[in-house]
């Protein structure tokens, strides 16, 4: 069984966020780039599987412009087999994923994972597009997955519960927070190890997108915090209630 | 071809807040493109639940009672979706973004061929072409998106537009899903613990971090939450040590949250737990050091040792629900 994980390359999540150009793009300088927290999760799960020999390739694969390749570079350092880049900058979630399904279409992949979201965009968009445009089926909310005996076992959050289910034939999945705990870090071997290791850059074939980002703002900065005495405690409640008016 | 569908979510035959406050957007927007508000109800629902979508404005609602609806399968119930708005031809198909909201709105845009926008926050500047507000970067920045389709389909921040009563009755429509797939996955297993306040329909909740020191000191945390009616939740730390079940984190990495009151009780408000919480209405934070983060973000502080602090609200919150 192969597994392909979807990456995105995001700014770092301590990144406090400017705007350039008239507010219409992310200041880039300073900027640390990172794979996508759920991403790398992702990743980290579907290697944990090959070392438990369930799976015989990991594969990731990123939709971006050339700078994106030193997140798909630290991919092949974690233990993933090889990396994709498919050359191009896009303007929304669905450009994103119709690339993606326009190669996937000569590709065989038993698993493709993506991360619930992207932690730049936070659409929670491209994994469902993509399964959606290549016609496999799609879960969403997942939590845990494992193979046993060829099985493939997936756990996922539902409102108020959660739910096992068992995959029959290819299927992607939509990650979240529980698929691997910590997420794996590159070794010295592996670092070296992947310099040698393959990345391929693809054409991509022309999409119009569907969305645009006209202009970014900043949300208004809160007022000051009122401070309350910790020995008047119930002057706390009496502020909710008369002020605040939330209780 | 300006009708609005939107769908509408329940638990276990009853409609829950989020729907209902998607109910009231569905409203605004069919105001502003002169349509209908029409609600698509997945699943066997009473016709008195039913009859409390026409006090938020719903006219029509398609309910398709028969069907594998529950689990939910992404790909019956998007196939349910674009299959209703292509019946009631709608120009806008509005989601919460809920779990399952989440889950589905991008195979419906795609069935659709229609540009998606996720996690709006209020209704759109312009109809003409679609221009809307989203929350970016996990809530550190804004961004104003427009449609260059016809269609739209949107999930609907929770918590950020409010429940807009308003007059009227809706009809209810027996509707069966044409043609509907077949179960994706098979169900193994489910578990739900039951009776349990969701963190997503939650008003108030009650969070606790590392300033706790340990999950033996969460009895305050709960106590506050039980006199509160409060949903409990935790940051990132607390369920990476195991203190608290992964479920309660909220952050930019865990769960996303927007209710009424948060209270972060020692919590330092760490940019990633900021981003998770700060479409909050009201952050009351209680630390001991004047210098966590969490005060730039509180509308409320107590400066104090937690430990102390938390009980003293419990006995508080008591009184206040007593002579309320």
């Amino acid at each position: 069984m192969k597994i392909l994980v979807c990456m995105s390359n995001v700014p770092d999540t301590t990144t406090k966020v400017r705007f350039t150009d008239g507010n219409t793009r992310l200041d880039a300088a300073g900027i640390q780039w990172i794979i996508n927290p759920w991403d790398e999760l992702a990743l980290t799960r579907a290697l944990e599987l090959k070392d438990a020999g369930a799976i015989s390739a990991v594969e990731v694969i990123n939709v971006g412009p050339a700078l994106t390749e030193a997140t798909l570079r630290k991919a092949l350092a974690i233990g993933a087999d090889k990396a994709w880049r498919i050359d191009a900058e896009t303007a929304d979630g669905y450009q994103v994923a119709q690339l993606l399904a326009q190669w996937l279409k000569d590709q065989a992949f038993d698993i493709l994972l993506a991360g619930v979201e992207s932690s730049d965009y936070n659409s929670s968009g491209v994994g469902i597009m993509l399964a959606a445009l290549a016609g496999i089926p799609s879960v969403s909310n997942v939590s845990g997955l494992s193979i046993e005996g060829g099985q493939v076992i997936l756990k996922r959050e539902i409102e108020g519960g959660q739910q096992q289910l068992k995959a029959h034939g290819p299927f992607l999945a939509v990650v979240q927070k529980g698929i691997a705990l910590e997420p794996r870090i590159p070794s010295m071997r592996g670092i070296m190890t992947a310099r040698t290791k393959p990345l391929e850059v693809v054409p991509a074939h022309p999409v119009a997108a569907r969305t645009a980002y006209q202009a970014f703002s900043l949300p208004q900065p809160k007022g000051s915090c009122r401070m309350v005495d910790p020995e008047q405690p119930d002057e706390l409640f009496r502020l909710l209630h008369e002020e605040a008016r939330v209780i | 071809m300006s009708n609005i569908l939107y769908l509408a979510e329940h638990r276990e035959g009853s409609f829950r807040k989020p729907a209902l406050e998607l109910a009231s957007y569905a409203h605004a927007l069919a105001r502003q493109t002169g349509g209908q508000a029409i609600a698509l109800v997945l699943g066997k629902v009473g016709a008195d639940q039913l009859s409390r979508l026409g006090s938020y404005g719903t006219q029509h609602i398609l309910h398709a009672a028969e069907g594998s609806f529950d689990p939910m399968d992404n790909g019956i119930w998007s196939t349910a979706v674009a299959e209703a708005a292509i019946k009631v031809s709608a120009r806008l198909v509005v989601f919460s973004a809920s779990l399952q909201g989440r889950a589905i709105a991008p195979a419906v845009a795609v069935r659709l061929e229609a540009g998606l926008v996720a996690g709006v926050n209020g209704l759109p500047s312009s109809m003409q072409p679609l221009t809307v507000e989203r929350k970016v970067y996990s809530g550190k920045a804004l961004a104003t998106v427009v449609v260059h389709t016809e269609k739209a389909v949107m999930t609907l921040s929770p918590n950020t537009f409010g429940l807009k009563e308003s007059s009227g009755d809706a009809v209810a429509e027996v509707w069966t899903v044409p043609t509907l797939p077949s179960l994706s996955f098979e169900v193994l297993e489910t578990s739900r613990s039951e009776g349990k306040l969701l963190l997503s329909e939650a008003d108030v909740v009650v969070s606790a971090g590392r300033g706790m020191k340990g999950h033996e000191h969460w009895k305050p945390v709960e106590d506050l939450a039980t006199v509160l009616g409060a949903a409990t939740a935790c940051s990132r730390p607390v369920s990476d040590e195991g203190w608290r079940p992964h479920g309660e984190h909220v952050g930019q990495t865990g769960k996303i949250i927007a209710p009424n009151l948060y209270f972060a009780l020692g919590i330092s408000g760490a940019v990633q737990h900021i981003a998770g919480v700060s479409s909050s209405k009201v952050i009351v934070a209680v630390n001991k050091d004047p210098e966590a983060p969490i005060f730039g973000a509180a509308d409320y502080g107590i400066l104090g040792d937690v430990h102390t602090v938390v009980p003293a609200l419990v006995e508080a919150a008591k009184r206040f629900k007593e002579n309320s």
